[in-house]
């Protein structure tokens, strides 16, 4: 009895040590939940962001970062993982913690631009010489062509992909809803592999050398092709989707962790020059014009770049109700096969 | 009085004991699986039926189940003569061969299903030969299965092992005097001795492939219908933050996989009292 008693102080002595150590910890500490291909991006953010306020501030600041598919870190803040800020794919998977009641509605107005400081966009990677003449998204649909895209109902980005295919072709069949259904239905026919997420499209791709095009954000592409030079080529499509990954601050957390002025601070300072360039730098397109001017030679600023809140789409909440939940558009392309 | 002092000698603390494993057991196997019993709930009779029924589904379970069987089977044969080898044959290199069996457990499973899928696909280095060959593994059933395979490799060499170990060669010996063949001593002595762990180890490592996501998800290509994995449909269910629909499939393939460990068990006892006899 005596042991046990005595094993259970020593070891409530040590979770109360080991709680006080991190509750010190915590004093200047913020945690940036983001997703898969942002990696890159926050690890130069972060260092530039840690100098910008030992030099304001005086301070030391220590950033946890976290990334993961879109979906399943804003479902780990949903169930209690106290992310500071979010940095998401999506403005629903940030929705939805919202309506957690973790953020307060209307966040998507507290930063500019629809609180996306960086957007991107989808494009095609091709092997060098594009063997297949792939030029815009009509080239998809024919016979032969092998597709590799992430699986729009797992993954954020490939959510973009499929929405970038469906506006061209709402444009091209001038609305015709079945003709927009045919061709979407052909291109995802084509498709080899649907990974999970992003990062294992490109590794099925770039690794394992599977299909002729991915389909991917601008971002990941470039990043292909800074690991691998002289292998592959960008083909930046006639029409594609603005991607808008939105931040947000996670109101419930700040409040409890008293780090309300720090996670602001910490998204503002993404607009600044400063955060733009590192932006542009990661191959995210700067959301201020003027910085993004100056990386016209590395992003075709040209495409013309349709909004998720245009009328076609209707936003997110609709999008996703109409096309990527059970049984919607996209589950209508994968019939049974005939027996 | 005294039946209690025997109670004491033979298991001590047993109030102790049996109170810590009821709440263990409670806390770690019973209340997640009684949690996830209500969050299906919440979908009602017919939400619950629709979703477990829907074609797509029922695919994603016959493509979990018979590859699953598929491993667990190929791995009974080669398991088995890898356990064989490993006991009977004093070789160079047996201690490092035998301290590898553990390593599909050890190593990460996307780190598993990363390195099968490059070396399995129709352009990596066995599986660009098997290509020529017209055969696909890598987003292909085979892929899977290969997967599988690998990782539920260690459950049967490492239940038979044991066994294996304490078999009297002298049997064997005695058949061989009395000219039986070597077909024939496997048949009738060493099979059935073995049986009941080569059970055993079946069991564990069907069980496993079912609920393995992390390294088929690499490898499958996850095309509806044709190499969609059941954990993967439970997946695609909580991205969209549909609790209830997730939970009711994984509480089938909950379900059928006790049916199966329970029937595997119930054979497991037989063929162990056999034995007995």
């Amino acid at each position: 009895m005596k042991k046990i008693l005595a094993l259970s102080l020593g070891l409530a002595a040590f979770i109360g040590v080991a709680l006080a150590g991190s509750l010190q910890a915590a004093e200047l500490e913020i945690t940036n939940v983001s997703y898969d291909p942002t990696r890159e991006l926050y690890d130069s953010y972060n260092k530039a962001f840690q100098k910008y306020w030992k030099g304001a501030k005086g301070q030391e600041v220590t950033i946890v970062q976290s990334h993961g598919g879109s979906g399943k870190q804003a479902r780990a803040v949903i169930e209690g993982n106290e992310a500071d800020v979010v940095t998401l794919a999506l403005a629903y998977d940030i929705t939805e913690i919202e309506k957690a009641g973790l953020i307060k509605p209307g966040w998507q107005k507290e930063f500019p631009s629809n609180s996306s400081p960086y957007t991107s966009t989808i494009v095609f990677l091709v092997r060098k010489g594009n063997p297949k003449a792939l030029k815009d998204w009509g080239d998809l649909a024919k016979d032969g062509v092998g597709i590799i895209t992430p699986n729009p109902k797992t993954s954020g980005g490939a959510r973009w992909n499929y929405l970038a295919a469906l506006a061209w072709a709402d444009k091209q069949y001038k609305g015709d809803q079945k003709a927009v259904k045919d061709f979407i239905t052909k291109v995802f026919k084509n498709v080899l592999v649907l990974d999970t997420g992003a990062r294992g499209s490109t590794n099925t791709f770039v690794q394992n050398g599977q299909g002729d095009v991915l389909l991917a954000w601008e971002n990941e592409a470039y990043l292909a092709i800074k690991e691998k030079p002289g292998e592959y080529e960008i083909i930046t499509p006639s029409l594609s989707i603005l991607a808008e990954p939105p931040v947000a601050i996670v109101d419930e957390v700040v409040a409890k962790r008293g780090t309300q002025e720090l996670a602001t601070e910490y998204l503002k300072y993404l607009y600044s020059d400063d955060g733009q360039r590192i932006a542009g730098k990661n191959y995210y397109r700067p959301s201020n014009p003027e910085i993004a001017k100056e990386f016209a030679n590395v992003f075709d600023l040209k495409v013309n770049l349709v909004n998720i809140d245009d009328p076609l789409f209707g936003g997110w909440d609709k999008v996703q109700a109409e096309h990527f939940n059970d049984g919607g558009v996209f589950d209508q392309i994968y019939t049974p096969p005939a027996k | 009085m005294q039946h209690h002092q025997a109670n004491k000698r033979n298991i001590p603390g047993f109030g102790l004991s049996l109170g810590l494993t009821l709440s263990y057991v409670s806390l770690v196997v019973l209340i997640p699986m009684v949690s996830i019993v209500i969050q299906s709930a919440n979908l009602g009779w017919l939400g619950f039926w629709k979703t477990v029924i829907d074609p797509r589904v029922m695919a994603s379970y016959r493509v979990s189940f018979l590859c699953s069987l598929a491993a667990a089977a190929i791995n009974c044969f080669f398991g088995v003569m890898l356990a064989w080898v490993l006991v009977r044959y004093r070789f160079p290199g047996r201690r490092i061969m035998d301290g590898l069996i553990e390593l599909p457990f050890a190593l990460p499973t996307a780190v598993t299903g990363i390195a099968l899928t490059a070396l399995y696909s129709d352009k990596g280095w066995l599986g660009g030969p098997l290509a020529q060959w017209g055969l696909k593994v890598a987003y292909t059933p085979a892929g899977i299965v290969m997967a599988l395979t690998f990782i539920t490799l260690p459950f049967i060499v490492r239940t038979v092992q044991p066994v294996l170990e304490q078999l009297d060669p002298v049997y064997e010996d005695a058949g061989r005097l009395l000219g039986a063949s070597g077909g024939r001593i496997f048949r009738s002595i060493i099979l059935p001795e073995i049986t009941p762990a080569l059970l055993t180890g079946f069991g564990l490592a069907f069980a496993r492939g079912l609920g393995e996501y992390g390294s088929v998800v690499f490898i499958a290509g996850n095309m509806p219908y044709k190499t969609e994995i059941a954990p993967l449909m439970i997946f695609s269910k909580l991205q969209q933050f549909n609790y209830g629909e997730a939970t009711a499939v994984a509480l089938v393939m909950l379900g059928a996989s006790f049916l199966i460990m329970l029937a595997i068990n119930t054979i497991q006892a037989r063929a162990a009292g056999y034995v007995k006899e």
